[in-house]
C-alpha cells in the first residue's frame, strides 16, 4: 500500500511539473501580453510606456527564463502575485476553492441523491418508468447549463421572488439561501450522467446468477438493491466521480458567472482572459491536482469495495 | 424533487430583504483589478474613485474643465499659471493649484499638497510600474508651497496646461510603504492589501468592505466636508453577464445598472421596450469612436479612392437608426460633435452607392458580373476583423458586408478573440485590410499616438505605438505638434478644422458612429447626469436624489 501511494505521489509530481511547464509556455505563446490589454483602447499611453511596463513586469524576458524563474519561486512556496485581483495568487485561490467546494460538494451529493435511486428504480422496474427516467436523464444531459440557470433565475428570483438571483449572501442563512439556485442547476446538469451509469450498471448486475439466486431465496427488492446491486454498481460510479472531480473543480464557470460565485471556474476564466499568468497557472495546477486526487481516491475505493482488485 | 421543493419552501421563509432602504446597489460589469489609481487605468476603477476621491480638475457633463479639489482653475490671466524658461532650453509652464479647504481623508487626517506630491513621485517612479498618462509624465518638478498650495512645473506649454487628473495618495499611510521598497510597492499598497483601511478615501464615500472581484460596500465618509450624499451606503456589485445583470435588476438584487460599465445600447433598447414603464433608460453619446482602421500597406485599400468608395457605400444612418434606435450619432469626422473643436467643414460621405461605384471605376476596379476586378484580373476582395463574440460589432460587420457587396466589393469576415485581435493582429498591423474597433480619448485630446507617423508599430520598435493604419502625412504631423502647444482657443479651432478636413479626405480610418452609454435607473433615482466623457457620473454622486 505504502509503495503504491509513493509511486502515485511521484507520478503526480511529474504530471504537475509537465502541466506547469506546458501551461506556462502555452500562456506565454498566446497572442498579446498584459501590457497590450492595458494599453488597448487608451491612446494616452505611448511607446515608451509600453516598453517601460514590459520591463517592470519582466515580460521582455524569454519565456523559458520566465518559467524557470517562476518555478524557482514556486519551489520556495511563492506562487506570485495576481495582477487581476491585486493579491497573492494563492490567497485568491484559497478563497475560490472554498466557494467552489460550497457549490460543487452539495451539487454532487444532490446529484447522487437524484441519480442513484432513480437509476436503480429504472433498472428494477423497466417499462414506462424506465423510459420516463431515461428521458429525464436525456433532458438533464441535453439542457445547456446557461439556459437552465437563466430560466431558474427568472422563475425563482424575478417572477416568484423566492430566491436571490446571485451573490454570496451574508451569514449562514444568507449563504444557504444563495446556494440553492447554483447547487440546483449544477446538480441537475450532472445528475443525468450518474443516472445513466447507475441504471446501466444495475441492469447488468440484475442479470447475474447471484442476484437471481438471491431473488429465488426470497430476498425483498429493497434488500436486494442495497445488499447486492448497489455495492457492485458503485464501482463505475466511483470511477466517474473521480473523473468528474477535476471538471467540477474548474468547470463550474458558467454557474459561477451567472450566480456571482467567485469560485475556481470564474477565477480561472478571468485569469486566462486577463493574461494573469500566475493566477491561471496556479489555478490549473490546483485543478490538475484535484483530478489526480480524485483518480487516486477512486482507485483506493475500488480496492476497498472489491478485494479482487489489487493495488500495484 | 420533494427535497428540492422543501428547500425552496424553506428558502422562501427566510425572505431576506434584497436591499436596505438607505443603500443604493449598483450593478457593474467589471471589477477594478487594483484600487490604487496609479496601478490601473480602467473605467471600473474610475467609477469607484468618483465616490472615494476627486482629481484636481475634471471635465463636467458639458465637457468644460472644472475644479475637482482645486478652488479655482489656474490660468495665465489669474496668475496661477506662468511661463518659465527651462534649464535645458524651451519653455515650460508653472501651474499652481490651491486646494479646497477642509479636505480630509476618512480617518480625519487633512489632505495636503504633500499627498499630491507623493502621488506624482510614485506615479513617475519607473520601479513602481505605474500606469499613468501624459499629465504625470510632463511634470518636471513639484513644489509644495504650503499645505494647501502646490505648483507643478510642466515641460511644455500645452493647450490643456491647467488640466490635471492627479489624485492624491495619503502620505501618512502610503509613503512608508513606498519608501520601504519602491519595486514591490504595487503588491504592498494598502489600497489592495486592505482596501477598507481608514484613511484611503477623501470623497463622499469610503470603502468598508471589499470582496475582490465581486462586491464593494461603501458608506458615507464622516470627514467629507462637501455636500452630503443622499444614500448612507452604496454597494457595487460585479456581474459579468448581461442576462444575469438584467435578471438581478428585475429581481431587485440591484437598483440600477451603471452606464459606464453596463449593457450595450441594443440590449438597453430591448430592455426599455420590455420594462420601460418601470425603469428610466438614459442614453448618452460618449467619446468612444467606433471606426474601421484601414491597413494602408495593403495594396487594394492603399488607394484613397477605394477608401472613399467604401465609406460612400455604407448607409451609416440606417445602421444607427435600425440597430441603435438613433441613440448613437453618425461620426462625420474623428472628433466628437460634442467637442467645441468639432468641424462641419469636412468632406461628407452620405450613403451614395452610385458615387462609390464611380470612385471604384476611377480607381481601376470594373464590375465583372457581381464582382469588381482590376486590369490585372485581381478581384476586389477585402478582409475585415473585429473582436469575436461582440454581438453588436458582428452585427454591424454583416450589414457592412452586405452593403459593400451591393457595390461589388467582396468582404470576408475574419474575427478573433479580443486578446488575439488587439494583442497580435492590430498591434502588429497584421489584421488584413480592415479592423473594426473603438478609440477612447479625453475631450480635446490630440490624436498623437493614433495618427502621427512616429507612432507606427514596427518590428524594429517592438510593435510599440498605436498608429495601426500606418498613416504618414507630414502636414498631419505638423498639425498634431502645433495643436499640442497652441493655447489660443480660436487658433486651436483652425488647426482642428484642418486636421479633421485632411483626415476625412485621406480616410486612414472609416468613421462609423459615436458609441452611446446606456444607464438603467429606477424611477425614484434622480439627477444622475451622464457626461459622455471620461468623467464618470459618480463624481457628482452627492447630487443624486431619491425622488
Amino acid at each position: 500500500m505504502l509503495r503504491y501511494l509513493t509511486q502515485r505521489l511521484l507520478e503526480s509530481v511529474a504530471v504537475l511539473f509537465l502541466v506547469s511547464a506546458g501551461t506556462y509556455v502555452l500562456l506565454g505563446l498566446m497572442p498579446g501580453d498584459p501590457i497590450d490589454l492595458m494599453i488597448s483602447g487608451n491612446p494616452e499611453l505611448t511607446i515608451e510606456d509600453a516598453q517601460r511596463l514590459r520591463a517592470v513586469y519582466g515580460l521582455d524576458q524569454p519565456i523559458l527564463d520566465r518559467y524557470f524563474g517562476w518555478l524557482g519561486q514556486a519551489l520556495r512556496g511563492e506562487f506570485g502575485y495576481s495582477r487581476h485581483f491585486s493579491q497573492p495568487a494563492v490567497s485568491v485561490l484559497g478563497d475560490a476553492v472554498w466557494v467552489t467546494l460550497s457549490v460543487a460538494a452539495p451539487a454532487l451529493l444532490l446529484a447522487f441523491a437524484i441519480a442513484i435511486p432513480l437509476g436503480l428504480l429504472a433498472a428494477l422496474r423497466g417499462g414506462w418508468l424506465n423510459r420516463g427516467i431515461n428521458l429525464a436523464a436525456l433532458i438533464s444531459l441535453s439542457l445547456p447549463t446557461f439556459w437552465l440557470a437563466i430560466v431558474l433565475i427568472y422563475l425563482f428570483a424575478v417572477e416568484l421572488r423566492w430566491l436571490p438571483a446571485g451573490g454570496m449572501g451574508e451569514g449562514l442563512a444568507g449563504r444557504l439561501e444563495h446556494l440553492i439556485l447554483p447547487v440546483s442547476v449544477l446538480s441537475l446538469s450532472i445528475a443525468g450522467v450518474f443516472l445513466r451509469f447507475t441504471r446501466a450498471a444495475a441492469a447488468e448486475i440484475l442479470g447475474q446468477d447471484y442476484v437471481r439466486t438471491a431473488k429465488a431465496k426470497g430476498v425483498a427488492s429493497v434488500g436486494l438493491m442495497l445488499r447486492h446491486v448497489l455495492p457492485n454498481a458503485a464501482l463505475p460510479l466511483i470511477t466517474l466521480t473521480g473523473l468528474q472531480l477535476g471538471a467540477l473543480f474548474s468547470g463550474t464557470v458558467i454557474v459561477e458567472i451567472l450566480f456571482r460565485q467567485l469560485g475556481m471556474g470564474r477565477v480561472l476564466y478571468d485569469a486566462v482572459l486577463g493574461n494573469d499568468f500566475n493566477l491561471a497557472l496556479v489555478a490549473l495546477l490546483l485543478t490538475t491536482a484535484a483530478t489526480l486526487l480524485g483518480n487516486l481516491l477512486a482507485d483506493l475505493s475500488h480496492a476497498w469495495l472489491d478485494p479482487r482488485i489489487g493495488l500495484r | 424533487m420533494r427535497i428540492l421543493l422543501l428547500s425552496l419552501l424553506f428558502a422562501s421563509t427566510l425572505a431576506l430583504p434584497s436591499a436596505r432602504a438607505d443603500r443604493l446597489t449598483i450593478g457593474v460589469s467589471q471589477y477594478a483589478a487594483s484600487l490604487n489609481h496609479l496601478l490601473e487605468a480602467s473605467v471600473a476603477q474610475s467609477y469607484l474613485l468618483g465616490m472615494t476621491t476627486r482629481p484636481l480638475t475634471l471635465y463636467d457633463a458639458e465637457w468644460n474643465l472644472v475644479c475637482g479639489v482645486c478652488k479655482r482653475l489656474p490660468s495665465f490671466e489669474n496668475g496661477l499659471a506662468q511661463r518659465r524658461p527651462l534649464a535645458g532650453g524651451g519653455m515650460g509652464v508653472a501651474v499652481t493649484y490651491e486646494l479646497k479647504p477642509d479636505l480630509a481623508w476618512d480617518d480625519g487626517t487633512p489632505v495636503t499638497a504633500q499627498d499630491f506630491k507623493l502621488a506624482w513621485e510614485i506615479g513617475g517612479d519607473p520601479a513602481v510600474g505605474a500606469l499613468v498618462g501624459e499629465g504625470y509624465r510632463r511634470i518636471l518638478e513639484v513644489t509644495v508651497v504650503d499645505d494647501h498650495t502646490i505648483t507643478f512645473l510642466n515641460d511644455r506649454v500645452t493647450f490643456n496646461y491647467n488640466a490635471s487628473a492627479i489624485i492624491p495618495l495619503p502620505a501618512h499611510l502610503e509613503e512608508a510603504i513606498y519608501r520601504q521598497d519602491p519595486g514591490s510597492y504595487a503588491t504592498r499598497t494598502l489600497y489592495d492589501t486592505n482596501p477598507a483601511a481608514p484613511g484611503l478615501a477623501f470623497g463622499p464615500y469610503r470603502i468598508v468592505e471589499a470582496r475582490a472581484g465581486s462586491e464593494l460596500l461603501l458608506e458615507r465618509n464622516p470627514h467629507w466636508s462637501g455636500k452630503q450624499p443622499v444614500f448612507d451606503q452604496v454597494k457595487l456589485v460585479t456581474i459579468n453577464n448581461t442576462a444575469a445583470l438584467e435578471a438581478n435588476l428585475l429581481s431587485g438584487a440591484i437598483d440600477m445598472i451603471a452606464g459606464e460599465l453596463g449593457i450595450a445600447v441594443p440590449q438597453a433598447l430591448a430592455f426599455e421596450r420590455r420594462h420601460g414603464a418601470d425603469y428610466r433608460v438614459l442614453f448618452r453619446p460618449s467619446l468612444a469612436y467606433e471606426h474601421i482602421d484601414v491597413n494602408l500597406d495593403r495594396p487594394f485599400v492603399a488607394d484613397r479612392r477605394v477608401r472613399q468608395a467604401l465609406l460612400y457605400a455604407i448607409d451609416r444612418q440606417a445602421i444607427v437608426d435600425r440597430l441603435f434606435g438613433d441613440k448613437q450619432p453618425v461620426a462625420i469626422s474623428n472628433l466628437s460633435p460634442l467637442s467645441a473643436n468639432h468641424s462641419d467643414d469636412v468632406p461628407h460621405y452620405p450613403y451614395d452607392p452610385e458615387k462609390a461605384a464611380q470612385l471604384l471605376e476611377e480607381a481601376g476596379w470594373r464590375l465583372d458580373g457581381k464582382q469588381r476586378k482590376n486590369a490585372g484580373g485581381d478581384s476586389l476582395v477585402l478582409t475585415i476583423g473585429t473582436t469575436a463574440g461582440d454581438r453588436t460589432r458582428e452585427l454591424v460587420q454583416q450589414v457592412l458586408q452586405s452593403q459593400w457587396r451591393a457595390v461589388g466589393v467582396e468582404v470576408r469576415i475574419l474575427n478573433a478573440p479580443a486578446r488575439t485581435f488587439f494583442g497580435q493582429e492590430v498591434r502588429e498591423r497584421d489584421y488584413g485590410d480592415l479592423a473594426l474597433f473603438a478609440w477612447f480619448a479625453a475631450p480635446g485630446s490630440v490624436p498623437r499616438t493614433t495618427l502621427r507617423s512616429s507612432e507606427i508599430p514596427t518590428a524594429e520598435n517592438g510593435w510599440a505605438g498605436q498608429n495601426y493604419t500606418g498613416y504618414r502625412n507630414p502636414e498631419v504631423d505638423r498639425l498634431i505638434d502645433e495643436l499640442e502647444i497652441t493655447i489660443d482657443a480660436e487658433a486651436r479651432k483652425v488647426l482642428w478644422a484642418d486636421l479633421q478636413r485632411i483626415y476625412m479626405t485621406d480616410l486612414p480610418a472609416l468613421p462609423l458612429y459615436w458609441r452611446a452609454t446606456a444607464f438603467i435607473l429606477p424611477k425614484w433615482l434622480g439627477n444622475v447626469r451622464p457626461t459622455g466623457n471620461l468623467s464618470p457620473t459618480t463624481y457628482w454622486i452627492e447630487d443624486w436624489l431619491r425622488n
